[in-house]
């Protein structure tokens, strides 16, 4: 897709909530960014890299409590009667906190799980997840547990002739998911363009061949997975800031599911791939609602991976433009 | 001591329905190279299974047990034929994408027909537990490991004695010389899934009566299938018995000693260190991994 026809793209959506000042339709687009930015940092490691990655949300979630907690301020044992206290900070620098606690956990994760491949891999990512879940269930002084962190402070953004705002309004916050979607989306544009991202898309292709033209593909592979765990812990943040919420539910495996579902229907390894997909999926539940149960959207997502993964495997991005992007 | 004997004599029951569902996930992989996701949800499955023919249809407790693991295998062959069949010369990856719409589909369809409230399967067991010196064990918990046991035991006579268990065996060490040498693949596949889908039934009906059955307890078990199988090697069947009763007795013990709270974590986290350690697992099967 050109370029001017996505910056199109992006004043239409910048200019929404002044053409429609819905706020229902703003909150649900506000949280299908959110996971559209998720989408976006997970198609670096499943589109560009080719390794299905399914603890995604392990990377979310961390954002998401780090951010939270360090807005809230915390107060824990360390073991020897030493304790670790934090007090509230401004919500720029949980924002930042959760770039880096996921970021972290992205080159740990990737330096245990990148020795191993296929079916191993994916397994030792989900377990991950599973036990980062189990840590925010069971870490009670520290996460609430299943009481959840609640009375998160909303984002706020230092603006001209106004000084700190907090972002309470619903156009706020659409604007503000909107502003980070746009910068997740040229990060990983600039990071496939680079280096780097021909280093993927070679090992993706060929590893051992990669591999003997001198190509350091555990290297390249921590990289993309510490670079795309830092973009999902952003869009934990935001969310961690917009629901003003956190339960050890962010863990769950059905929020990877739905990334994965997005990045795969909107077409892996595109850059407009996860933003289509996230579109249609994160719209949808909304499409729904009222008409058919909950468990139905469940049902049509499920069927819809089959279907796409087994009749148009590419995507529909792919499907759209002809040319190879 | 006698607390650890009582933590041994528990592990022994939880290990032996998890060795069920590790050999059925581990049959699955090796034969069809098909990470199967929808493992939890067949357990799942069984457990409503058995509730709906014995508390809606009032059939006997052990018909029910049968009839359960029975439907559970239909339903296994009909998402092999359905699903994996037209998916046979794709890669490892798609498939789990499809395996995992499938469980999807599956779990949301369960709660759709039984609703979220968690059921309670009847059984016709005493409630007092039988006392063996500084051991106290629940009647119903027995019968789970006997009927386990034997089911492991039947599992491994049909393995080696039986033609189809010849061919499976053939297939899982190498699918196209086992197809050059007359074995059909296809039939393979779906006697294999079937069968793998199948022990997950009888895992999910035994151990319904025991907890109670609701539409989300296949997730924490089909993950704890995956370790289960990782602990053992992926693709070793011995090595899916013995992670099966390892996982059951870390559980037990660890949640006993250590800590109560992280009971289910020990599981995950133990897969961890053994893949970043030594990915083979503790009974390495023949095959390149990394």
């Amino acid at each position: 897709m050109s370029t001017l026809l996505g910056w199109g793209f992006v004043a239409a959506l910048a200019a929404l909530p002044l053409l429609f000042p819905d706020p229902y339709l703003l909150a649900v687009l506000t949280s299908a960014g959110i996971f559209i930015i998720g989408a976006i940092s997970l198609n670096l490691l499943l589109g560009y890299t080719g390794q299905l990655s399914l603890g995604h949300v392990a990377f979310f979630g961390l954002g998401a409590y780090a951010s939270a907690l360090a807005t809230l301020g915390f107060d824990i044992a360390i073991g020897f009667g030493w304790r670790l206290v934090v007090a509230p900070q401004p919500v720029w620098l949980g924002f930042l906190a959760a770039i880096v606690v996921a970021g972290g956990f992205g080159w740990l994760l990737g330096r245990l799980a990148f020795r191993v491949r296929g079916a191993y891999f994916v397994i030792i990512t989900v377990c991950f997840a599973q036990v980062l879940r189990m840590v925010a269930l069971n870490w009670v002084e520290l996460t609430q547990g299943p009481m959840a962190l609640i009375s998160i402070p909303p984002f706020s953004l230092w603006w001209p002739g106004e000084g700190w705002i907090a972002l309470y309004r619903k156009d706020q916050n659409y604007w503000l998911v909107l502003a980070v979607a746009v910068l997740a989306f040229l990060l990983v544009r600039q990071v496939v363009r680079s280096r780097i991202g021909r280093a993927l898309v070679a090992l993706r292709a060929n590893e051992p061949l990669a591999r003997s033209v001198g190509i350091r593909v555990t290297h390249y592979l921590v990289v993309a997975a510490v670079i795309s765990a830092g973009i999902a812990g952003a869009a934990g943040s935001l969310f961690a800031h917009y629901v003003r919420i956190v339960d050890p539910d962010v863990f769950l495996f059905i929020y990877t599911v739905t990334m994965v579902i997005m990045v795969v229907t909107g077409g892996k390894g595109t850059l407009w791939g996860p933003v289509v997909g996230g579109l249609v999926f994160g719209l949808m539940p909304d499409l729904l609602r009222g008409t058919a149960p909950p468990e139905a959207q469940w049902i049509i997502y499920g069927t819809a991976m089959i279907l796409f993964v087994m009749f148009l495997p590419r995507g529909i991005v792919p499907a759209l433009v002809r040319r190879p992007s | 001591m006698d607390q650890a004997l009582q933590h041994l004599v528990n592990g022994t029951v939880l290990g032996g329905t998890y060795a069920l569902l590790g050999i059925g996930l581990t049959l699955v992989f090796g034969v069809m190279r098909v990470v199967n996701f929808t493992h939890g949800e067949l357990y799942a499955f069984g457990a409503y299974m058995t509730y709906a023919a014995v508390s809606l249809l009032g059939l006997d407790f052990y018909l029910s047990l049968a009839l359960a693991t029975l439907l559970g295998m239909a339903l296994g062959a009909a998402i092999e034929f359905l699903l994996l069949r037209p998916m046979r010369r794709a890669d490892i990856d798609s498939t789990m994408l499809v395996m995992i719409g499938a469980a999807l589909v599956l779990q949301n369809g369960e709660m759709w027909a039984w609703g979220g409230v968690a059921k309670l399967i009847p059984n016709p067991f005493p409630g007092t537990p039988l006392v063996v010196g500084p051991v106290s064990v629940l009647p119903l918990r027995l019968f789970v490991l006997v009927v386990s046991i034997a089911l492991l035991l039947g599992f491994w006579l049909l393995l080696d004695r039986t033609r189809i268990g010849m061919a499976m065996r053939a297939t899982f060490q190498d699918p196209e010389t086992a197809a050059l040498m007359g074995v059909r693949i296809n039939w393979v596949n779906s006697a294999t899934f079937a069968i793998g889908s199948g022990l997950a039934a009888a895992a999910g009906a035994l151990l319904g009566p025991v907890f109670m059955v609701s539409p989300t307890m296949g997730d924490l078990v089909g993950l704890k299938a995956f370790a289960i199988v990782i602990l053992g090697g992926l693709g070793s069947l011995p090595g899916a018995t013995i992670g099966g009763f390892a996982l059951g007795f870390v559980e037990e013990f660890a949640g006993g000693f250590v800590s109560t709270e992280y009971r289910d974590a020990f599981g995950f986290l133990l897969i961890i260190l053994i893949l970043a350690l030594k990915p083979q697992g503790l009974v390495p099967a023949k095959e390149r991994i990394g």
